[in-house]
């Protein structure tokens, strides 16, 4: 088992014509994802990387039975894509694109919602179960397949986190970036539910950073509900409030979101919290070891 | 992106937001002339930078002189506007360098019953924007916030239909307001949530929002913050931007597409990734060191976006050495250790530099880099790195 995607997952690909769009679909195909078709208005018919491409999302369910699917189209058109994938019937839709305006997000939500559908990002790396399926443009070769699933709201210091998992022999049932822009689709807590449901999965990285308060909703659900090993580590330490440090949802702002506290209130959860980045992976080490 | 109050005013004003009759003047004379044209008996003249705190602010040249001041003559406007104009003004928000004051904004004084506090603002939780509210206006939010919860209200907005009707009416009985001042708010309400919308702001908060003595609402304060990711969608705020209150680096930084935010220590460092560059400089503050920087290349890193990344960061005088932190992922590690070698060849580099890099062909790529001739320092890990350019800036000589 895994959470998400798995080897049966059908993708398509919105923005496939695009340079970024096509190289991933390229790089997904490669690592055995089932891309089985891409969408570009206006370019129904054609063919790219040897899968076909169509002119709307429909056309691409009706002919390829695709459920889920990644998002490349540039910010002034992302949130179009979304409410696309979402009326053509997509459960799980990744959103790639980064810059959309937090506004946009705000107002496709409410549709996702009702149709009861799983968005990841936008602004994210994507979903990933190794040696599966990869939807994303994270670098397939630092995973494994394991038993850690990883959650995140970055995308480097994923791939730092995933790849210290790796070396310490600590394989990987599914890693999510959840994206850096204020508003994304999928919170911490939402993948925690998941991951409490996955018997693959023995144990939960979460990599935070300062703004907002997601780390320390997780936290408080964590103390309550989540019963597995669960280890972290929170980016921004150093950061000075009322600064967004690249990405849009990573600033302090009236003295809330600072690493300090969410550090706090994951540590009284029970979690692991690594003080540097070089020790993400034995801080999950240790949180698997306490328990046996 | 951040405007100035005379600009947000300006900008409400269009969507029908009450505001003080005032204009924007960049001289005494000017100041004087406007407190004329007005024809008032009392006007304000208030500095405009990109701050705030600045009633209680105090000018670096003059402690005495506030950055917001009551005038009730034209030769009083220009007296207050010539102790402003070029001067220093230092507050709570600027840090002790303060911020010089080009612009001043010259408004009708009013007569206040009443200061409330209104603010939007995107609630991430919720995932959408919403309308906060207090009775106690005219003093920081946070404060009443952290310790009486219970007199701030919230209005959860949809962000398609704007402030319903029933919203305003629930928000003008917490407020305390009268007959008049509930017909006032059915207007000015939902003008500031519809400008909040059309506009892409990520903040607006009108503190205070002041009851007249006619009771009837009037934003005696503004402050407008813009999504950034919103900006190709609205021409205007390229007029609306003002350089002077931005860091010089952090603008060419931004031109080149480079996330940059200067910080005071002097390590520099070019990382690949945000959430990656804010651990590298956690990483240089465990080991004792102190970041002099943020910088995001973004996730790929050609030549000239880290030639550009390492002007910017060489122009910062304290920087004595410097961390490239890079994950390669799928670009592969000989690529960027080309592009760092080329860089460096072509800014001429002056302090030690130490590289980690990680990812596809790495051991080629740090090949590369060791036998470039070149005084980069590589390192094997995260720590590794951090103890090197912390150990080569100690030894290096102080600026």
């Amino acid at each position: 088992m895994s959470i998400l995607v798995d080897r049966e997952t059908k993708v398509l690909c919105q923005g496939i014509t695009g340079k970024a769009g096509r190289f991933h679909t390229r790089q997904c195909l490669d690592y055995g994802t089932q891309v089985v078709g891409g969408v570009t208005p206006g370019k129904g018919g054609t063919t790219v990387e040897g899968i076909p491409a169509f002119d709307t999302v429909e056309e691409a369910v009706q002919a390829t039975g695709a459920n889920a699917t990644m998002i490349f189209v540039p910010p002034p058109f992302a949130a179009e894509a979304v409410l696309e994938a979402v009326d053509a019937g997509i459960g799980t839709i990744v959103v790639i694109t980064e810059g959309i305006p937090v506004l946009d997000m705000a107002r496709v939500m409410p549709s996702v919602r009702a149709a009861d559908a799983r968005m990841i990002g936008p602004n994210c790396p994507g979903v990933i179960t190794p040696e599966a399926c990869k939807i994303g443009i994270m670098p397939g070769y630092i995973h494994r397949r394991g038993s850690i699933g990883v959650i995140s709201r970055s995308g480097t210091l994923t791939y730092e986190a995933v790849w210290q998992l790796t070396r310490l022999g600590l394989g990987q049932s599914t890693c999510v970036g959840l994206g850096g822009d204020p508003i994304v689709g999928s919170s911490f807590v939402d993948l925690l539910e998941l991951f409490a449901a996955d018997s693959e999965t023995q144990g939960v990285l979460l990599i935070g950073e300062i703004g907002g308060n997601a780390e320390e909703q997780a936290a408080e659900y964590i103390a309550q509900h989540f019963s597995k090993p669960v280890a972290a580590f929170i980016a921004g330490r150093t950061a000075p409030p009322g600064k967004r440090m690249g990405h849009a949802g990573a600033v302090i702002t009236g003295g809330k979101g600072t690493a300090a506290d969410k550090i706090e209130a994951l540590k009284r959860a029970g979690v692991v919290v690594a003080d540097s980045p070089a020790d993400m992976g034995s801080a999950m080490q240790r949180a698997l070891n306490a328990r046996r | 992106m951040k405007i100035h109050e005379y600009q947000a005013k300006a900008l409400l004003s269009r969507y029908g937001v009450a505001v003080p009759d005032g204009e924007a003047v960049g001289s005494p004379q000017a100041a004087a002339e406007a407190f004329r044209r007005r024809n008032v008996p009392r006007a304000v003249v208030k500095a405009q930078i990109h701050a705030g705190g600045r009633g209680k602010g105090t000018f670096v040249e003059n402690p005495a002189q506030r950055g917001v001041q009551l005038v009730g003559s034209p030769e009083e406007a220009e007296a207050a506007a010539a102790a402003m104009l070029g001067k220093t003004l230092v507050t709570l928000q600027t840090g002790p360098q303060g911020r010089v004051v080009r612009r001043l904004l010259v408004e009708a004084g009013c007569d206040i019953r009443r200061e409330l506090y209104l603010g939007l603002v995107v609630d991430r939780n919720r995932g959408r924007p919403v309308l906060i509210a207090s009775a106690e206006g005219g003093v920081e939010i946070e404060k009443v916030a952290a310790e009486r919860p219970e007199a701030i209200f919230h209005e959860a907005i949809d962000p398609w239909a704007g402030l319903r009707g029933f919203q305003v009416r629930k928000l003008a009985k917490k407020l305390g307001l009268d007959a008049v001042g509930e017909k006032s708010a059915a207007s000015f309400l939902p003008a500031l949530v519809r400008c909040f919308l059309d506009q892409d702001c990520s903040l607006l908060e009108i503190n205070p929002t002041v009851v007249t003595g006619e009771g009837t609402l009037l934003a005696l304060d503004a402050k407008i913050n813009f999504d950034d990711n919103a900006a190709y969608r609205h021409p205007e705020w390229s007029e609306w931007r003002d350089l002077n209150e931005e860091e010089p680096t952090e603008v060419q930084a931004q031109a080149a597409g480079l996330s940059y935010v200067k910080l005071d220590g002097n390590i520099g460092c070019l990382v690949n990734g945000a959430g990656l560059a804010m651990s590298t400089m956690d990483l240089i503050m465990l080991h004792g060191g102190k970041p002099a920087n943020f910088l995001d290349v973004g996730g790929g890193a050609d030549v000239q976006q880290v030639t550009e990344a390492f002007r910017i960061l060489l122009s910062d005088a304290n920087v004595r050495a410097v961390l490239v932190n890079i994950f390669g992922g799928i670009m592969r590690c000989t690529t960027i250790a080309q592009a760092l070698i080329s860089a460096y060849q072509s800014v001429g580099f002056h302090v030690p530099l130490v590289v980690r890099l990680e990812g596809t062909e790495v051991q080629a790529g740090r090949e590369l880099l060791a036998n470039s001739g070149l005084r980069i320092i590589a390192a094997d890990d995260l720590t590794d790195a951090a103890k090197k350019v912390v150990a080569a800036c100690n030894a290096a000589p102080s600026a």
